[in-house]
């Protein structure tokens, strides 16, 4: 299968491509994911890039892990192309779609890799820092995040990922719901089937189905 | 099937180490050895994944120098090696890196250095690169992922044919990035091991593999590189991509290959700056090189972390000064490229901006300063130990014994996810204030004992990993007891290399290829060592404060405390609580209790958290990993913990 990726993630025009309409690809589209150390971040991000790789593109991946793993800030720069491999952290302001699997972590991305263009879509539910667990620092409120995004973004989506993850028994599940609801505003080029195709080869068919379902319950998030 | 055994021709999307663990397995690797240091630990990890269909020696070491030793064992037998370690894993090799490259090497043995700029996960952003030229080895740096496969398959070819071992070096933006490969053929013929040496002593391929004698060994690997310049003058991995007669020439290779384009890109500066790519990077391929800086007045070194390239080019250039004429160099000496810290795009295009005087287009002011105003809003994340991890109790219960002692304690610190309680001190409860290598903290521990005829009066303590026990602890540890220090040395024995990803290690019954093995017992060392030795399981609080306390009132000896507790994401705990914990409402007095909201403000658990409106305590469920440590802290008893009936 190949979907074509300049067809996909023009959010300017409702964000509802398919991404099935054939045109030639003339710019590298570039994808954060971020979240907290724990969420499965890289997970995700290397889900998405071995279905773009089967699409035919050649992706790379620049992630931070290591020690950000304990409680830190989690970021994978995510850069498809149709015919080269880019440096793995993407320029500032340079963004044209991210993920997050925090709404904290979305909006400091934002504040880095945004442009007018970029679009989001990110899990409501916080993961609050140390220091405002202390009481030292604050937390911007669910509104003012939603603002920022209004203000900073050309459309973002907001979900509340880690409750569907809940509901169907583990809040890590959240990252597939995100990538479900991704293939849903139809950003970058990829789909259910391609999704199953993935999983298929990577899970045991135990964790086959719930990874679906949390999929299909992010996807019917989008509307 | 591992996609790592994919087959010829297949395009895989691969880790950078995935890719060098696959250009090994091209090249017909037998023996692969390693210590686990973020960002290297995947090769390794990956080659013990396939070790059984390829029928691979693989080997998690108990530290660099003797990985390093257990490949070249390969090596002088005959057969292809390989050894795997982050950038300081390089100075612990290093005493037996000197004598191998003296003596020289028969199979092909690459020594494999993943480095860490910026210190994304180290406490160092040490760079072995100054090795290469000091001991006098080739060294490769690949600029992508298909590079870091074919790349290391050549490496193999180029040790076998100087006779010498040939490093490798990553960095954390190529090894923990991912790309495209193609894959290329496995091989399916093996090699028998076989060690020859009656062979005359200057006979590396027969004689003794020793390093005498010194001085006509020391030419012989002199010679040695030599041949190694012609090759690289020739070597296809590095390129020219530009125009004819360049502005600028652009000398860079690893990851920061990959910033320059971005950056050429982004000023549009494709017909203006050339890019020369080199992934031979010592010694300089001498001909390819003033090739290219005849091209240009202009030359700028992009390159991460220290001038190591920037150095030697300059070297080069005023030897051939009268061929290609005096030239002006940009880099990390004038100060055009930072000198510490890792590089990106962005650091790389302001640079060429500033050369060439050309703008980059920029976001509208309006957003800009929108931003700026957003991003003051946002707290920073700061790291610390996760939701259930061993080492907060450890800590807590530290602090608190050195608190009731009263005599201003402290502990030196050591490398491992404990580093953070120096890294970020609040996490530590302010208890640790050293922190530097491998085995560091029970050396200086060892050494601040002996301060006491000089006044000190502190007691001393000390803590590393199980880990890192093995791995460099236990000279220190023999020392201390030899020089009678009196120390306090604590292991929190979390049951696996966890930082890193749960690697195995002597302590465990299991090694990198999974066959049983007979564990070395921490206790038993210490014992040996004539050591007071307790055991104590760190979430108990009562006893483990005990201990403590009585061995800081314990004077004059050697006393160590194993806390043994298993990593909250070690796979066999993961996911599954102990207790399922809470904050009991009507007990939680809040701001009016007295307490100072200890459990929030002081014991830092990311799960335990306070909720503004109600003004009292709340465990955050879905990150709460249910060790229930937080119910014995809290003075009201308002924090209640029940025992989960089927842990899952």
């Amino acid at each position: 299968m190949r979907v074509d990726l300049s067809a996909a993630g023009d959010c300017q025009n409702g964000g509802q491509h398919t991404g099935m309409k054939e045109k030639t690809l003339t710019k590298t589209k570039n994808a954060i994911l971020t979240g907290v150390g724990g969420q499965g971040n890289v997970m995700a991000s290397r889900t998405l890039a071995h279905m773009l790789v089967d699409a035919g593109y050649v992706v790379t991946i620049g992630e931070t892990f290591g020690m950000s793993q304990r409680g830190g800030s989690v970021m994978s720069h995510l850069r498809v192309s149709r015919d080269s491999v880019k440096s793995p952290q993407i320029p500032r302001g340079g963004a044209d779609v991210i993920v997050g699997l925090e709404p904290l972590e979305a909006l400091r991305v934002l504040t880095v890799y945004g442009n007018p263009q970029v679009c989001v879509l990110y899990n409501s539910r916080p993961v609050y820092p140390i220091g405002v667990i202390t009481g030292e620092l604050s937390y911007p409120s669910g509104e003012t995040i939603r603002n920022a995004f209004e203000r900073l973004s050309s459309r973002y989506w907001e979900i509340d990922a880690t409750s569907v993850g809940v509901k169907l028994g583990n809040p890590v599940l959240s990252n597939i719901v995100m990538i479900g609801a991704l293939s849903k505003t139809g950003l970058l080029p990829f789909d259910r089937r391609s999704f199953e195709k993935e999983i298929k080869k990577t899970l045991s068919a135990g964790k086959y189905e719930i990874n679906l379902k949390a999929f299909d319950a992010g996807a019917d998030m989008i509307k | 099937m591992s996609k790592l055994l994919s087959s010829d021709k297949s395009t895989v999307l691969f880790l950078g180490n995935e890719a060098i663990a696959r250009g090994a397995l091209e090249a017909g690797i037998e023996v692969a050895t390693g210590y686990p240091g973020t960002p290297s630990s995947e090769v390794i990890e990956s080659l013990a994944g396939v070790a059984r269909e390829r029928d691979l020696y693989v080997e998690w070491s108990v530290n660099e120098k003797v990985a390093l030793e257990v490949a070249a064992a390969a090596s002088f037998a005959g057969l292809r090696s390989m050894a795997v370690m982050k950038q300081n894993g390089v100075n612990v090799a290093s005493d037996f890196l000197l004598h191998l490259t003296a003596s020289g090497t028969r199979g092909g043995i690459v020594l494999v250095s993943c480095e860490d700029p910026g210190a994304l996960s180290s406490v160092n952003e040490g760079e072995s690169r100054y090795f290469a030229s000091m001991l006098e080895m080739p060294l490769l740096e690949p600029a992508d992922f298909q590079e870091a496969k074919d790349i290391t398959k050549w490496a193999f070819e180029l040790s076998e044919a100087i006779g010498n071992v040939v490093m490798l070096r990553s960095v954390t933006r190529m090894s923990h990035a991912s790309g495209n490969v193609i894959c290329g053929k496995l091989p399916v013929k093996r090699r028998k091991a076989s060690f020859q040496y009656e062979g005359p002593v200057m006979d590396s391929q027969t004689g003794p593999m020793i390093s005498t004698p010194v001085v006509a060994k020391h030419l012989l690997r002199q010679q040695k590189l030599k041949e190694v310049r012609r090759i690289f003058d020739n070597s296809p991995f590095n390129r020219y991509i530009g125009p004819v007669k360049p502005d600028l020439l652009i000398i860079t290779g690893s990851a920061c290959f990959l910033y320059s384009c971005e950056a050429v890109e982004m000023l549009a500066l494709q017909k203006r700056a050339g890019i020369l790519k080199l992934a031979t990077t010592w010694p300089l391929p001498p001909k390819l090189l003033e090739k290219y800086l005849r091209k240009a007045e202009k030359i700028l070194i992009v390159e991460e972390v220290m001038p190591f390239l920037e150095e030697n080019v300059k070297v080069m250039a005023s030897g051939i000064a009268g061929r290609i004429g005096i030239k002006t160099f940009f880099g990390k000496y004038d100060g055009t490229l930072p000198s510490a810290g890792e590089l990106n795009p962005d650091i790389v295009a302001d640079a060429l901006g500033r050369i060439l005087k050309v703008k980059r287009k920029s976001l509208p002011a309006n957003y800009l300063k929108d931003v700026q105003k957003t991003a003051a809003l946002i707290p920073p994340r700061e790291q610390t130990f996760c939701a259930g991890c061993p080492h907060r109790a450890s800590f807590w219960n530290i602090h608190n014994a050195v608190a009731l002692d009263g005599r201003k304690g402290f502990v030196c610190g050591d490398i491992g996810c404990y580093s953070m309680a120096a890294l970020s001190p609040a996490t530590g409860y302010h208890t640790m204030p050293t922190l530097h290598s491998m085995g560091s903290g029970t050396g200086l521990a060892s050494g601040f004992a002996k301060l006491a005829r000089f006044g000190l009066d502190q007691p001393i303590l000390t803590v590393c990993g199980d880990s890192t026990f093995y791995h460099a602890v236990i000279p220190a540890l023999i020392n201390a007891q030899h020089n009678r220090a009196d120390i306090t040395f604590i292991v929190l024995d979390n049951a696996g290399t966890a930082m890193t990803g749960f690697q195995p290690h002597p302590g465990l019954s299991v090694s990198a290829l999974k066959e049983v093995v007979p564990a070395v017992d921490i206790a038993e060392i210490c014992k040996a060592v004539g050591a007071k030795v307790a055991v104590s399981d760190p979430f108990d609080l009562l006893a483990t404060g005990q201990i403590l306390t009585s061995f800081l009132a314990d004077k004059g000896s050697l006393k160590v405390l194993i806390l043994r507790q298993a990593c909250a994401l070690s796979p066999e705990k993961k996911g599954k609580k102990t207790f399922d914990v809470l904050v009991d409402e009507t007990r939680c007095l809040g701001d009016a209790c007295g307490c100072n909201r200890l459990c929030t403000r002081i014991f830092r658990c990311p799960a335990l958290t306070w909720d503004r409106d109600k003004k009292k305590a709340v465990v955050d469920e879905v990150i709460c990993a249910g060790c229930g440590v937080c119910a014995s802290i809290c003075p009201q008893q308002a924090i209640v913990k029940t025992e989960v009936s089927t842990p899952g």
